[in-house]
């Protein structure tokens, strides 16, 4: 068996290749600044050296003189656009080249613009500032920072999730911990690197940009220009990586557009690896305090979780994963507070799973902690503590298969050949650690919108404005009218990537197969509907039979009581050349408003902790084993096992490959990503990709993803439960456990590396 | 990136005669006009950066003489030509038989593509990695002398704990050239004055007051060759190279060991130390220390406290002294224990 593509088990879709898979590895999937785009004129950011301050004065003479020097756009340029409103499809609200003060690292002073892009950057790096400069705040711990209470700072955030009287119950517990963890600044570094290509024809914009968010982008473009958003397109339809890196625009576009406009001419900004660092978002540092209180027997009585933030001076971004680890087990009594400590720092944003892989992590870590505590296997302390409800609001889970995610993890693990006894298992000079830990992901859904036509030849084009940023949205929104239709998926075309196609909500939160596909199959279904009464209708072929349950089977209507007809002999009978339809899903419990807001940019996110019937969740369980030199302590991880439950899976190929490369992330959390921040001066240190480490073929040997069958019909019309950011959340809380099961350390601070074992 | 002229002169003394033209005696080679380039991969990198700005390229790729392309064993040793590659050095039969040291510290460096391109020469003289150096908005003796060091109080996790100054304690990151110090190997060298031998380990300078500075070399000249002496007992050598991930990093603690053993008692040893200092790092208290011993881990131990007697911590990079330390006594230990 090929062990890339996993025989589907039960509600789990066939392993197709991915439909654009010839493409991406020919060199043929044009991303967004490879489209080819005639009389281009280059530009390259001139970004500040200084955290906070301002910018006295401006040297532009050198850059002016570099040969084949366009332009320059700084200071004043912009007045006329509005500055960018933060928000989901706004990183920030810092508008840089709207005034002069500086207020992070690495914030834009400049573009410029030049025939070529060597010039353009010979420009850029020969701009020269002069700045008022005063102390920045880094971070943490550093003087000048404000803490202010998370709750009600974002839509995202509305409250410290509670329940019980936790003082009491932590009072009275027999065992108990009291520990703090925490997470470094992580950069996406994404291998395609961020860039916008605009121009304009006539009063029309159209922007080349990776993005996870066109609609969004579209919209928020549209006011910041103050155009109306049915003159703004945003084009992007192969995304080399993105992590949430490119679901909030940043001011760059803006500014990109607005060069092209001055010159008339396509401009193209690519930012440099270093410059991204300061430009896009990131996942800003973590710190938590977490107490757990348990009787003697295992049961849990108490939890809090206590959590910090950084973020920037302008913008209160929030993740607050509280809700997920306040919802994880059958605690008795929880409270939580969720805290947000500003700096001289860019505004972070959205990383792969970004309240749970901060969150969970210290909650898993303190697990593993809590079972050694009570000397209990950590598997069967999750067992003893799994919940009949929520504890929060004591509803149901839509479904909940965690007990079976670590029964068949452990199982192929090999669990029950662990040696409990800490530093007891080696392997000559190695020594030798398992750990496990749970993963949790919410399960949202969005109101989306598609288009479906299928033709006379049987040929079917699918349409919506979702973002294949790497995960196989085509290929399963393609498997999905494939289905439903009847019809070979190489007869299918999907088309994604562009603000002009029906809108779908922000690739982000996991909601995009749930919701892509939920939206795709009510356009399928409309257009079964047709077919169906047409074929039954008078004079139809398949005239006489109502009401009939049939099927959709190699270009054939099959009813069943076995009578068939062609497609194609239907469809001219009813004497069209093609069916088309155009459907918009909304989630159960949407709003009046919630199509509205899909075609704003600005759409609901229904389920996760949102609904009042049930709460929506995928899990997981992951086993790591680790090795670590006793001379030398360097950390090598052999072999990781995990399993995963997320209702239907679309397509075993693509669910692996995401589940996958969501485990080696989190090996990479574990051990190796972390952005330094120099404390003197809130400046990154460590800006490229040779002291920004993440895995390499090297570090991964023997992965397995098990696929535990799981259905739920509550989650959405489609039954999916979104998996893409679940696999790297419980990764790194495994590998602490793991190291400490090798070496009697607990590691609470990640990543971690040699230096922390060698003591 | 700043413009630039190319040239590809054709042989040895034509690239010299370039050089000596576009640079003065008092250039040094990576602050000069002119500079030659081999494989690309440090300086393309650092000219992209602003790091370096040389005006002018000499390309040494085209350089007629065969022999720079060549590794030869002779009964003498084995000489490399400067312009082989790492890749290539690293697969040598030869190499891999008579001194595993090499042949180890080159398969443990950089990536297979890098290792396709890169040369040996390039390779010795490779820049630090400093982040404060690769980034030129920050201070830097070594790019700006006299600017300052914002790594000495900054984040400093890779620097180095042996050879540094008040002045710069940038790590010397090369693996190759441990190999290359621990086997006393000699430079071949050809400049406007003619051409002359420079011993491995009076190549590269210590920072001291002038990190601009980096090593014995003139601005016009070329290295032509590397000259490792015959060594039969270096067939039990190793590189062991200890870092944050299993491949493509530079390291935090290296350690080349060559080993002449009666029994499990040391006739001679040859240790080099990489990641940690910031030069080539030849450890010759400790080859003494182990001179007549039983080497076990006691005496290894030994001779790694010698070799770090000098070490100086910085904030982030402490950790290193240990790690040093037990990464020396381990490669003893392997180096030992090595079946040959
Ligand atoms: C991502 C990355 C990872 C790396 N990892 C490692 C690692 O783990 N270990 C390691 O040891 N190295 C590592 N390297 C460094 C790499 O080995 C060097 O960049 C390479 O060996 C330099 O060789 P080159 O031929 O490309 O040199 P070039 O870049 O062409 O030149 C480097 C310098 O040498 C000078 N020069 C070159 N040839 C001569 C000559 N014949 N005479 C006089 N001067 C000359 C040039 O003027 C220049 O100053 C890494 C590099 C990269 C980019
Ligand atoms: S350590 Fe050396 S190279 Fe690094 S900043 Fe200081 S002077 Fe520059």
């Amino acid at each position: 068996m090929d062990v890339a593509a996993p025989r589907p088990k039960e509600n789990q879709g066939e392993p197709l290749p991915r439909v654009d898979a010839r493409l991406k590895v020919t060199g043929q999937a044009h991303y967004p600044a490879d489209l080819p785009t005639a009389n281009l004129a280059h530009g390259a950011l001139a970004t500040s050296s200084i955290a906070r301050g301002k910018v006295a004065k401006l040297r532009l003479d050198d850059a002016r003189a570099v040969p084949g020097l366009l332009d320059i756009v700084t200071y004043g340029d912009m007045d006329k656009v509005d500055k960018p409103k933060f928000g989901n499809s706004s990183a920030t609200s810092i508008g840089p080249l709207h005034d002069r003060t500086i207020f992070h690292d690495g914030q834009i002073i400049a573009l410029a613009v030049a025939e070529t892009f060597e010039a353009a950057e010979e420009a850029a790096r020969l701009i020269r500032a002069e700045y008022e400069e005063d102390k920045p705040t880094a971070s943490f711990d550093s003087p000048g920072t404000k803490t202010v209470a998370a709750a009600g700072k974002s839509p995202m955030f509305k409250e410290d999730v509670k329940a019980g009287d936790f003082d009491a119950a932590f009072a009275a517990a027999a065992v108990k911990i009291d520990q703090r963890y925490s997470t470094p600044t992580q950069h996406h570094n994404p291998i395609e690197l961020f860039s916008t290509t605009a121009y304009w024809q006539g009063d029309q914009l159209v922007v080349h940009e990776p993005s996870q968010n066109v609609t969004g982008w579209k919209v928020e473009l549209a006011r910041q220009l103050k155009m109306d958003p049915a003159n703004v397109r945003i084009v992007s339809p192969f995304i080399g990586g993105a992590f949430g890196s490119k679901g909030p625009m940043t001011p760059r576009t803006a500014i990109v557009a607005v060069a092209a406009k001055r010159l008339g001419r396509p401009v193209r900004c690519v930012t440099s690896r270093m410059q991204a660092f300061g430009t896009q978002t990131y996942r800003a540092e973590t710190r938590h305090r977490i107490r757990i209180g348990a009787r003697k027997d295992g049961r849990i009585t108490a939890f809090a979780h206590e959590g910090w933030e950084v973020t920037s001076r302008p913008d209160l971004y929030v993740v607050g994963g509280t809700s997920a680890t306040g919802r994880m087990y059958g605690y008795g009594s929880v409270l939580t507070h969720v805290s947000l400590v500003q700096a001289d720092r860019n505004t972070p944003g959205y990383m792969r799973s970004p309240p749970e892989t901060p969150y969970v992590y210290a909650l898993e870590n303190a697990m593993d902690e809590m079972a050694v505590a009570l000397g209990m296997d950590p598997v069967e302390f999750r067992r003893i503590n799994e919940p009949k409800t929520e504890p929060i609001g004591k509803k149901p889970f839509s479904s909940r298969s965690l007990i079976q995610c670590y029964d068949q993890a452990a199982a192929a693990f090999g669990w029950a050949k662990r040696d409990p006894k800490v530093g007891a298992m080696r392997d000559g000079d190695w020594l030798v650690g398992m750990g496990c830990a749970t993963a949790i992901y919410p399960t949202a859904v969005a109101p989306c919108a598609a288009r479906v036509r299928l033709t006379v030849d049987g040929d079917v084009r699918l349409q919506c404005g979702s973002h294949e940023i790497g995960t196989g949205i085509r290929t399963v929104a393609g498997q999905m009218a494939s289905e439903r239709l009847g019809v070979a998926i190489d007869k299918i075309s999907v088309e994604m990537g562009d603000s002009s196609l029906p809108p779908a909500p922000v690739s982000g939160g996991s909601i995009s197969t749930a919701s892509v596909c939920s939206a795709v199959l009510k356009a399928c279904d409309a257009i079964r509907t047709k077919l169906y009464a047409a074929a039954t209708a008078e004079g139809g072929p398949l005239a006489g039979s109502h009401n009939e349950e049939f099927d959709l089977a190699d270009g054939k209507i099959v009813a069943k009581s076995g009578a068939s007809a062609k497609v194609e002999d239907v469809l001219k009978a009813m004497q069209v050349g093609a069916i088309e339809e155009y459907a918009e899903f909304a989630p159960k419990g949407a709003t009046p408003e919630a199509l509205k807001k899909l075609y704003a940019g600005t759409p609901e996110f229904h389920g996760g902790d949102q609904d009042e019937d049930s709460v929506k969740y995928a899990f997981g369980a992951e086993f790591v084993e680790v090795r670590i030199n006793r001379y030398t302590r360097e950390i090598r991880v052999p072999r990781i096992v995990g399993a995963f439950a997320a209702g239907r899976i679309m397509n075993t190929r693509t669910a692996r490959s995401q589940l996958m490369g969501g485990m080696i992330w989190g090996i990479g959390q574990a051990l190796h990503e972390a952005t330094e921040v120099d404390r003197r001066y809130a400046r990154y240190v460590n800006r490229d990709l040779q002291d920004y480490l993440v895995p390499v073929n090297a570090d991964i040997k023997d992965l397995q993803v098990i696929l535990v069958p799981e259905v739920d019909h509550a989650v959405n019309p489609a039954g999916v439960k979104g998996l893409g950011e679940l696999g790297n959340v419980g990764t790194a809380a495994a590998v602490a456990s793991a190291v400490y099961h090798a070496t009697g350390k607990r590691i609470r601070d990640l990543p971690i590396r040699v230096e922390q074992l060698l003591v | 990136m700043r413009p630039f002229i190319y040239e590809q002169p054709s042989d040895i003394s034509a690239a010299v005669a370039l050089a000596s033209n576009f640079t003065t005696r008092d250039d040094q080679p990576t602050r000069a006009n002119a500079q030659f380039i081999a494989g690309g991969t440090n300086l393309a990198d650092y000219m992209k950066l602003g790091v370096a700005e040389p005006n002018r390229l000499l390309d040494l790729n085209r350089l007629e003489e065969q022999k720079l392309r060549q590794i030869r064993v002779t009964g003498d040793g084995i000489r490399f030509g400067a312009l082989v590659r790492m890749g290539e050095a690293a697969d040598h039969r030869e190499v891999k038989k008579r001194y595993p040291v090499i042949a180890g510290s080159l398969r443990l460096a950089a990536s297979g593509q890098i290792r396709n391109v890169a040369s040996l020469a390039g390779n010795v003289l490779q820049r630090t990695r400093c982040e404060y150096f690769r980034e030129t908005s920050w201070a830097c003796n070594k790019r700006v002398p006299g600017s300052g060091c914002a790594a000495m109080d900054g984040f400093n996790r890779q620097h180095a704990v042996l050879g540094g100054s008040n002045a710069c304690i940038a790590t010397y990151h090369g693996d190759f050239a441990q190999a290359l110090i621990a086997l006393d190997a000699v430079i071949h060298a050809q400049g406007s004055d003619g051409a002359r031998q420079i011993p491995f380990a009076k190549l590269h300078r210590q920072p001291g007051d002038t990190p601009h500075i980096e090593t014995d070399l003139a601005a016009d000249e070329i290295i032509t060759a590397i000259e490792v002496p015959a060594l039969p007992w270096a067939r039990r050598s190793l590189y062991l190279k200890i870092r944050d991930r299993e491949s493509y990093a530079f390291a935090l603690a290296s350690a080349a060991v060559a080993l002449d053993l009666d029994g499990e008692t040391v006739r001679d040893a040859r240790i080099a130390l990489g990641g940690l200092a910031t030069v080539p790092w030849r450890a010759g208290a400790a080859e003494e220390v182990l001179q007549g011993k039983k080497l076990d881990e006691a005496s290894a131990g030994a001779a790694a406290d010698a070799a770090f007697a000098e070490a100086q911590p910085h904030q982030h990079n402490a950790f290193k002294i240990e790690l040093g330390k037990r990464t020396l006594v381990r490669a003893l230990l392997e180096t030992r224990d090595m079946k040959v």
